[in-house]
């Protein structure tokens, strides 16, 4: 159960397939436009419920509740091993050799 | 009664909710036919050199230091004829508050609409003009919203746009994300409407004058440093402004510097496509937006574009994916300085172009900007690794955007491409007849000569071999 006042993730659907405008490929135009954004949510409910939050400029935004306390979940990656085969190369390049052995 | 919020009724409400929120009348400039004032436009709306300093010294932008990158001119010295590899600079942008040559354009822009009375600002970004109008929002304690293009209909982000919105909701604004079309546009006019916010749009006079200073302090530094202007000034290209606004200022200072614009080859994908969204590894500074945005400055979200980078190209070049993600490798194991990706479009081919040059000769790279995670070689290389690109090692010519990322299997296979910049004065004719749709006056013949950094005989000749 997610408490009024606390920080969460909502999503909605913008325009529905067959909204979408014109000069859209026909790939984008299979599927809705979609908006997720952020903000206190104004009453208890349960991930799933469609609900009303307040967002940082004051908006009102309804949706699907999606989480609470949404996190940024981008890193580093995994390891690209060619990334260090090029670092590599070009110190061999520029100060390799056998003046620097 | 509620307004139709329809597709079809917000976009013809979009003269309206556009004008409401640029704080700027946009029709005095215009003559009625293809041809608009725009020097007019850029002295009344925009600021003086001398403004802009002042107004960027007390927000943290401007002055970024111009740095040599003597490892990078020396391998590149190693691979050129005898004689041949120019010194290549680059101006550290990331040092800007923002963390990237953008805070110069919402330094003006934000500016501006504290100036006129808005409350807030809106700005439609999925790059790092959100992070700078929200930091420059924050100091000027306006309300931010940045609208972003970030996920695919599986929900997919790319990671490069997932970072710049926590660095947007970490400077205090809020944030609207998302999936892939231009209906974004949409969206964006909704929200100007409900909320009656300035458009801090990247295109309007106030932001492009705001990238003057950038062009200005590069001559500046140059004569204090090296007792003249740099040869050749390499801006990475997307939208336009940046090379605008870096060229405007380089006049006015009396440089007489080789403007000469770089984009990452994105040529085959499509940039509204679902599917292909997440087989780019480049959000911006490539093809899919520097090609249609030079040859139709006007399909941006304001009347009238500032930033009209034909009318100061002197050169095109082009560049491969899998050599910027090297060169990006290159700048920190060889100069130290880690630094994202798609601001070194421009410094891969600074790389190559550098080779054809005397020694004696200096080119700057105009910009970095900053790094971390999700914005990051690393994270980038590995997000396409797992949406089925291809990454090896070869020969970039054969890279095929959207199947594979060929890092070069030695660095003298960096190499530039020449865009057909003719072809694209051609467009651009092309582009203004066919929106017009006029006979178009001898002032028009005029103004195109000047969109296209030609002259009426060119402007002519297009027209008429068009006719036939």
């Amino acid at each position: 159960m997610a408490k009024k006042g606390q920080w969460v993730l909502i999503h909605r659907k913008v325009l529905e397939p067959s909204e979408r405008a014109p000069q859209v490929p026909d790939d984008t135009k299979e599927v809705p436009l979609e908006l997720w954004v952020k903000g206190f949510l104004q009453e208890d409910a349960n991930i799933g419920d469609e609900v009303t939050i307040l967002t940082r400029t004051k908006r009102i935004e309804k949706g699907t509740l999606l989480e609470v306390n949404p996190y940024y979940k981008h890193d580093f990656g995994k390891f690209v091993p060619e990334l260090l085969q090029i670092s590599e190369q070009v110190k061999e390049i520029l100060f390799g050799g056998a003046d620097n052995e | 009664m509620s307004k139709d919020m329809t597709y079809a009724a917000v976009m013809a409400r979009r003269p309206e909710i556009m004008k409401k929120a640029a704080g700027l009348d946009f029709s005095v400039f215009e003559s009625g036919s293809i041809a608009f004032d725009y020097e007019r436009m850029m002295k009344e709306a925009g600021f003086t050199i001398e403004e802009i300093q002042k107004i960027q010294s007390e927000h943290g932008v401007g002055n970024t230091p111009v740095i040599e990158l003597k490892n990078i001119t020396a391998l590149a010295r190693k691979l050129a004829p005898k004689g041949k590899g120019a010194r290549i600079f680059i101006k550290d942008e990331a040092a800007n508050a923002s963390g990237s040559f953008k805070a110069r354009r919402a330094s003006t822009a934000v500016y501006q609409a504290k100036k006129l009375g808005y409350k807030g600002v809106v700005t439609a970004t999925s790059g790092n003009y959100g992070a700078a109008v929200a930091s420059q929002a924050a100091m000027h304690g306006l309300k931010c919203i940045v609208v972003q293009e970030c996920y695919d209909s599986k929900g997919v982000g790319q990671p490069e746009i997932i970072e710049k919105a926590r660095k947007c909701e970490a400077l205090g604004a809020e944030v609207i994300q998302l999936s892939v079309g231009p209906e974004l546009f949409y969206t964006f006019l909704t929200i100007l409407e409900e909320t009656g916010y300035f458009n801090a749009s990247l295109y309007t006079p106030f932001a492009i004058a705001g990238i003057e200073t950038l062009g200005y302090e590069i001559a500046m530094q140059f004569r204090e440093k090296y007792g003249r202007d740099p040869d050749v000034v390499l801006a990475t290209n997307a939208g336009g402004g940046n090379l605008t606004g870096t060229a405007r200022g380089l006049k006015k200072a009396g440089a007489q510097s080789k403007i000469v614009a770089a984009s990452v080859d994105l040529t085959g994908l499509h940039m509204a496509s679902d599917k292909q969204f997440n087989k780019k590894s480049f959000t911006t500074g490539h093809t899919g937006f520097g090609m249609p945005f030079a040859t139709w400055p006007d399909r941006s979200d304001v009347p009238r574009s500032a930033a009209r980078p034909l009318r100061y190209i002197e050169r095109y070049l082009t560049v491969h994916q899998g050599e910027v993600f090297y060169m990006t490798e290159v700048l920190a194991t060889l100069e130290g300085l880690e630094k994202g990706p798609a601001g070194n479009t421009a410094l891969t081919a600074a790389f190559a172009l550098a080779q054809e040059m005397d020694q004696d000769q200096m080119i700057v790279v105009q910009e970095t900007e900053y790094t971390g995670a999700g914005k990051h070689i690393q994270p980038q290389l590995s997000f396409a690794r797992e949406n089925g690109i291809e990454i090896k090692f070869g020969d970039p010519k054969d890279e095929v955007a959207g199947q594979n990322i060929i890092l070069p299997s030695h660095p003298s296979l960096i190499k530039v491409n020449d865009a057909d910049v003719v072809g694209m004065r051609k467009s651009l004719i092309k582009n203004a007849l066919n929106n017009y749709k006029v006979i178009p006056t001898e002032e028009d013949i005029e103004f195109l000569a000047k969109e296209t950094n030609s002259d009426i005989e060119f402007v002519k000749n297009t027209i008429e071999s068009l006719d036939n």
